[in-house]
């Protein structure tokens, strides 16, 4: 879009999205959306309050042992799927099911046999993020080149340096994608488990924003919580975008 | 002509592209603004180095094929449900039902008529839902494509949308409309929109150009180009994204009833978890899992008729 | 069948004047099936000499690439021996070295680290590997470029770093599965000039597949064809041609251009 001539970046059509939240909020239209200042200076006092901060550790620290467990059994699975055909005519059934499925149907029974504490949450995010890990790292392997894996074994590579010096690195681009939408699903499986537990973490916090109707601090929250998706989203794809100069030449 | 990037980036799961039959469902991939689009091409179906050393497979009678693919799910489906027998019996913990258990209960849901009177009730935001933001959100991703003000004002918010637990705003919901079906239906709605809006924007912006200059070359104008040329040609992935919105779209209903208040389905897994009857509870989960699996795989297959005729044989 | 390639073999030993009598490859009674009962090969026997540009030349699909793989080590054989230098070998080795036709760069290297790829996984340390690395890259006229990377390099260049990858490895043996056919043709006649140029100093043996006859006749000494499939060895035709001479004068030498034709003639046959 340009004004006057100039072009005008897009993200700027943020700018406007928030004047326009700003005036809907003073206008007190709704008492569900505050103006954005006053959500600015909820944060102060959510942000020093001391449940808050235990909130936050505890739902990173679940997240976090999620996705790792969930990068490491993805893309080995992936890989593994990859490369030995009985594997991935196995498996691949299931992984499209769950790619899909509406996960969030089997949490009430993650709940019922983990009981009702981190563990649930850490399941929860692992079995949100890893099929499509799975599923990604699965497509770039397959999709590497199979000259490139001749080439290779023809100059006298190892099975391990086949694995470490080509196949990673050849489907690396799509790894990346996965683990991309991975961590986006990951921060949704974290926010639902928390959601349904509702009794510890930023699910805590949530469900007492919303009960006592403290709507610039819940919308805080938020923001906070899609900030944290999409920085995450941001970092893997500026990875992606560093390796894209050879993604383009396989 | 100016391109965003879209499927092409990583030909997994950006683009609805499947391959070897394979179902890829995904959430739209990062929408990068003002960057040119680059072309990977899909190899799907390529053989691994292996597969090529050991010879490539003749096409010599496709029911053989068929027959090695069917018998290894057939073993896989085996494997895993006998696993979960043992994990029953074992058992893994007290409120953990044998995969026998679940079946038989799930076979009492369905002969008393308790499974399809709770899918009446939750079918009904979602196909609601999924038919408004269907048309509402296809509108807006061509409007998005074909208009360069309109892209301006709503892509960064999609883009920001796509990544984000929109599951966080379910509780906000309630305030809004209450406990009732317009609650769920909203909640269908959100879920749906971005993926759905997505595909089609990129649908219209990944027109093969040479397509458009050949309209143009005969002379053809804008709105021509737009219905004879850009819209077919974006039909693919659209579907795909109304594909991929259904999917969201019973992810939405399931965190709906779960969250807001239990109807249907969701009330039967609450209920039966309340009174601990957990083969039901267990049994109706599967249900939702399998139902919402095969509407997608039949979207998948229509899809594949439609618009790939490549592919029709797997 | 048999009986012509004991010939072919004899042939081979009496022009071979000033080197060594024996093959440096012979393959015996190779069989190449296909899982799904395409079968690729029956009963091939030839023997390559030493020191010398052989080329396999037949139509589409007779075998020549699978033959090729199959004494790269690359493809299992159905049946059948291959044998360096009087010993039977059943992969790759140090002693082989292969061109791929899409050139098989790995693309998120530059081109010094590509070309430095077999020394590397020979664990050769990294100072001496860049050097040698260096020394090919100039030697194929890639210096320069040492730090860019394949989507930024020609098809012409992409394949001269896959040819001094090969030199690099310092093996007696280059094959070469048309390494010329994804490159245009100008720069195709000037790689084939190349070829020959750097063979001349570094004494490999190389076994070349293509499927351009000209191309074949200009660059080998002697020349297989091959049968449609299932492949094995046709006729080996002796096409030596005087080195040093100037490549435009070869190419239109009336013993050139009749062997062309008389080539073309007996593979016309084949083409359906």
């Amino acid at each position: 879009m340009t004004i006057l001539g100039k072009k005008v970046p897009m993200m700027l059509s943020l700018v406007v999205w928030l004047a326009v939240w700003e005036l809907v909020g003073r206008s007190r239209l709704l008492f569900l959306i505050p103006p954005f200042t006053e959500i600015l200076k909820a944060a102060t006092t959510v942000v020093t309050n001391a449940k808050f901060v235990d909130a936050v550790i505890i739902s990173l620290k679940a997240f976090g042992m999620g996705m790792g467990i969930a990068l490491v059994a993805g893309i080995s699975l992936g890989v593994l799927m990859g490369r030995v055909k009985i594997v991935e005519q196995s498996l691949s059934m299931w992984l499209n099911v769950f790619v899909s499925a509406p996960l969030t149907a089997i949490v009430p029974a993650l709940m019922v046999i983990f009981g009702i504490g981190q563990t649930t949450v850490v399941v929860t995010v692992l079995l949100f993020a890893i099929w499509v890990i799975t599923l990604d790292t699965q497509a770039g392997v397959k999709n590497i080149s199979p000259s490139l894996l001749e080439m290779a074994r023809s100059f006298g590579a190892s099975r391990f340096e086949v694995y470490t010096k080509v196949i990673l690195w050849a489907a690396l681009p799509e790894i990346l994608c996965g683990l991309r939408l991975g961590l986006i699903r990951g921060v949704r499986g974290l926010v639902v488990g928390q959601l349904l537990i509702a009794i510890m973490g930023l699910g805590e916090l949530f469900e007492l924003y919303s009960r006592y109707f403290l709507m610039d601090r819940f919308w805080f929250l938020v923001i906070l919580v899609f900030a944290f998706a999409f920085a995450l989203a941001e970092l893997v794809n500026y990875l992606e975008r560093r390796i894209e100069f050879y993604a383009r030449t396989r | 002509m100016h391109r965003a990037t879209g499927a092409a980036r990583a030909p997994c799961l950006s683009s609805p592209e499947g391959f070897q039959g394979a179902l890829i469902f995904c959430d739209s991939a990062s929408i990068r603004v003002g960057e040119p689009t680059s072309n990977l091409k899909l190899r799907a179906g390529q053989l691994s180095a292996k597969q090529r050393e050991k010879g490539v497979r003749m096409p010599i009678v496709l029911r053989r094929y068929v027959n090695q693919r069917f018998l290894w799910r057939l073993v896989s489906l085996c494997l895993v449900f006998g696993a979960w027998e043992l994990a029953g019996r074992k058992p893994i913990s007290i409120a953990f039902p044998t995969f026998s258990s679940t079946m038989l209960a799930l076979a009492d849901l369905i002969k008393e008529g308790t499974l399809s009177s709770a899918y009446a009730v939750t079918l009904q935001p979602l196909a609601i839902g999924v038919l408004i933001i269907g048309i509402l959100g296809v509108v807006c991703g061509i409007a998005m494509g074909l208009s360069r003000t309109f892209e301006w004002f709503t892509l960064p918010v999609f883009i920001i949308v796509q990544s984000a637990p929109m599951a966080a705003l379910i509780p906000l919901i309630t305030f809004l409309y209450g406990i009732g079906l317009a609650a769920k239906v909203l909640a269908v709605v959100l879920m749906a929109a971005p993926v759905i809006v997505l595909n089609s924007y990129k649908g219209i912006r990944n027109v093969n150009p040479s397509l458009i200059q050949m309209s143009r070359s005969f002379l053809g104008n804008r709105q021509q180009e737009i219905a004879k040329i850009i819209i077919p040609d974006a039909s693919g992935l659209i579907f795909a994204g109304l594909r991929l919105g259904v999917a969201s779209g019973f992810i939405g209903v399931v965190l709906a009833e779960l969250l807001i208040t239990p109807t249907g389905i969701g009330d039967l897994i609450t209920y039966y978890r309340a009174i601990a009857e957990y083969p039901s509870m267990f049994a109706s989960i599967t249900s939702i899992i399998v139902f919402a699996t095969v509407t997608v795989s039949l979207l998948q297959w229509l899809e594949n008729i439609l618009f790939r005729p490549e592919r029709r044989g797997s | 069948m048999g009986g012509i390639s004991r010939r072919a073999s004899e042939l081979a030993k009496e022009e071979n004047n000033n080197m060594q009598n024996s093959p440096i490859i012979e393959v015996r009674g190779i069989s190449k099936t296909y899982e799904g009962g395409c079968e690729a090969l029956r009963n091939l026997n030839m023997a390559f000499p030493r020191g010398e540009l052989t080329t396999l030349l037949g139509p589409s699909g007779c075998g020549k690439t699978t033959l090729l793989k199959i004494i790269a080590g690359l493809l299992e054989l159905t049946r059948g021996e291959v044998l360096i230098e009087g010993k039977k070998v059943d992969g790759p080795g140090p002693e082989r070295a292969f061109v791929f036709q899409d050139f098989a760069l790995m693309p998120w290297a530059t081109v010094l680290r590509n070309v430095a790829f077999g020394l590397e996984l020979r664990q050769v340390p990294k100072k001496e590997r860049l050097e040698i690395a260096r020394k090919y890259i100039d030697e194929v006229g890639l210096s320069g470029f040492e730090t860019s990377y394949p989507h930024e390099l020609s098809g012409g260049m992409r394949q001269r770093v896959g040819l001094a990858r090969a030199l690099a490895v310092d093996a007696e043996i280059l094959l070469m599965d048309e390494p010329f056919a994804s490159v245009d043709e100008q720069t195709r006649r000037k790689f084939q000039e190349d070829l020959l140029g750097l063979l001349e100093t570094e004494k490999k043996t190389v076994v070349f597949v293509t499927h351009s006859i000209e191309e074949a006749i200009y660059l080998s000494d002697q020349v297989a064809l091959m049968t449609p499939r299932p492949g094995s060895i046709m006729k080996i035709v002796n096409t030596k041609t005087e080195r040093g001479r100037n490549p435009e004068e070869v190419r239109r030498d009336k013993k050139y251009l009749d062997c062309v034709e008389d080539l073309w003639q007996i593979l016309k046959q084949y083409l359906v």
